[in-house]
């Protein structure tokens, strides 16, 4: 029912700028990746010593691992505090339910740096918490080590993905159908048994899509260990950031970007797999 | 339903977690001895009082504005382009299109800013305003298009078809039909895109030029230290944000019927 000009009108112009503001971008860096640093200056030089470096300097294993180590230990937090407050929204909040949902997705929209920052506030030496525990005369000193530590950039990251990681999961659990949970008890299951037989393997493509989100956005994330994280939090994206500031060489860094985006492309696609395999049919 | 109180209260203690580092930002920019110590004691409007004298920030709030609402009509025209094109036409690697525009949705912010650093040098392009409106809009025309895209699916065909049929050309069709049943979800869509467009700092941290938008103004004074300014100036972010994120919310439910719809 559209003409070919319609159509033309509408897709040409999405996608000349996808193409020049995305695919063209994403190029540059790989072709940046392939040029090296002489005297301060980017020669087009074509090699492979970046990724060579990346894979024989230890300093960029320890720290991708410990990125990694971060990021798993907030996917899971998240999944662990997201999973039943979705379970509960979805079966036992009754006509608080709308209610509870926008609570939960307004601060999935508020502001990245105001949350960061409440954080920093909270854990300094002299924050508010250890303020509280002066005040309860639980300790006597300032406790140090709440802020600026691989803690922190946890607890912080885990208080901003928790409402990304609910979500997906909470649509999955609305959109079991309610039938089979009663199927599930009137053949004699109790409650545990059917979370375990029937809830959770339905839900479980929400749980995998809200869990590669966390874990993919807490891989590249550069501000919370700049904010909380202190030398010992330091993450893959702060290496980047620096290579491409005050260390000076853009195509390490692009190397390393690079690198990130494989990760999370490969992510993204075996999530997808996972989601189809265990898709409710 | 079943009752189940322990539940209940795990619910509670979540809700908690989410909500308590936002409260006690808000509480301690009325605080007279600054952020820190407990409990808060003696209430003041002093931080209030400073921030609006304070030009600098307001300079970059500005900035941002501008950049925001700049923004919002940029990525709207494009993700309705795109959500127009996903719906109803085909073309070789629209799968590759579909995906590639949904991409900085979920790829960190690093990447998205820094291949557009890249593009930036190699067009010969200085960094300014203008680079990071371009950086945003980039990384929001994944949110237009998947909220647009979402809205057209709801949209009852047969009215364009009538329109068609009854003698009004594509262009009349869409001005007169599309796009009025489309208001609400465009709304939505602009008000989301402005709220994080404001909010934006991980992209334009490697975008911008000599001006300052806020969220990089707040960042650089943090830098120095905290100030219980920067308690209130958050403050009065989170009213403003929560403010435009209920509106979007309920306006989203209006468009698409029903409140919980899946957002990603």
């Amino acid at each position: 029912m559209y003409s070919r000009a319609y159509k033309s009108l509408v897709s040409i112009p999405p996608i000349a700028w996808v193409g020049a503001f995305l695919l063209l971008p994403y190029a540059l860096m790989f072709v940046h990746s392939l040029w090296a640093v002489r005297e301060g200056v980017i020669v087009h030089q074509w090699n492979w010593e970046n990724y060579k470096t990346l894979f024989t300097n230890a300093l960029y294993a320890e720290v991708l691992l410990r990125t990694m180590r971060i990021a798993a230990s907030v996917t899971l937090c998240s999944i662990l505090l997201g999973y039943p407050l979705a379970y509960y929204l979805a079966f036992h909040a009754g006509a608080r339910k709308e209610l509870l949902y926008l609570l939960v997705i307004v601060p999935l929209w508020v502001s990245y740096l105001v949350r960061g920052y409440a954080w920093k506030t909270i854990l300094g030496s002299d924050g508010v918490l250890n303020g509280f525990l002066q005040y309860l005369h639980l300790t006597h000193e300032p406790v140090g080590f709440f802020l600026y530590s691989p803690f922190a950039v946890v607890l912080m990251l885990t208080h901003i993905y928790t409402p990304f990681v609910f979500l997906p999961i909470y649509a999955a659990l609305e959109h079991i159908p309610r039938p089979l949970l009663e199927a599930s008890e009137d053949l004699g299951a109790g409650s545990v048994q059917t979370f375990w037989r029937v809830i959770l393997p339905l839900s479980m493509p929400g749980l995998l899509a809200g869990a590669t989100f966390a874990f993919v956005l807490s891989l590249g994330d550069f501000l919370a260990p700049l904010l909380v994280g202190g030398p010992s939090g330091t993450m893959i994206a702060n290496v980047v950031q620096s290579l491409f500031g005050a260390a000076f060489d853009w195509p390490l860094g692009a190397a390393i970007s690079v690198g990130i985006l494989v990760i999370t492309i490969s992510l993204l696609f075996l999530s997808e797999l996972l989601e189809k395999r265990w898709a409710f049919k | 339903m079943r009752r189940s109180p322990l539940l209940a209260l795990y619910a509670a203690f979540v809700f908690a977690f989410v909500y308590l580092p936002i409260v006690v930002l808000v509480l301690y920019s009325f605080n007279r001895d600054g952020v820190g110590g407990f409990p808060p004691r003696h209430f003041t409007l002093r931080w209030y009082t400073e921030l609006f004298a304070d030009s600098a920030i307001w300079d970059s709030l500005l900035n941002s504005l501008m950049v925001a609402g700049a923004s919002v009509a940029l990525s709207l025209a494009l993700g309705l382009l795109a959500a127009l094109a996903l719906d109803r036409t085909d073309f070789p690697g629209k799968t590759l299109f579909r995906r590639l525009v949904l991409l900085p949705l979920i790829l960190p912010g690093i990447i998205t800013g820094l291949s557009l650093l890249m593009f930036a040098v190699f067009a010969g392009v200085q960094l300014s305003l203008i680079t990071v409106l371009l950086g945003h809009a980039t990384a929001l025309v994944s949110v237009s298009t998947t909220e647009l895209f979402a809205g057209l699916q709801k949209l009852d065909r047969a009215q364009e078809e009538a329109s068609l049929d009854l003698g009004a050309t594509p262009w009349q069709t869409f001005w007169r039909v599309t796009l009025p049943n489309l208001r609400l979800s465009l709304i939505a869509a602009g008000l989301l895109i402005f709220t994080l467009s404001m909010d934006e700092i991980a992209v334009t941290f490697f975008l911008f030029g000599r001006d300052n938008t806020l969220p990089l103004e707040i960042w650089a004074r943090l830098r120095r230290g905290i100030t219980p300014e920067i308690n209130a100036i958050s403050a009065l972010i989170l009213v403003v944000s929560v403010g435009l994120i209920v509106i979007w919310y309920h306006l989203r439910a209006r468009s698409l019927g029903g409140g919980s719809q899946e957002l990603l």
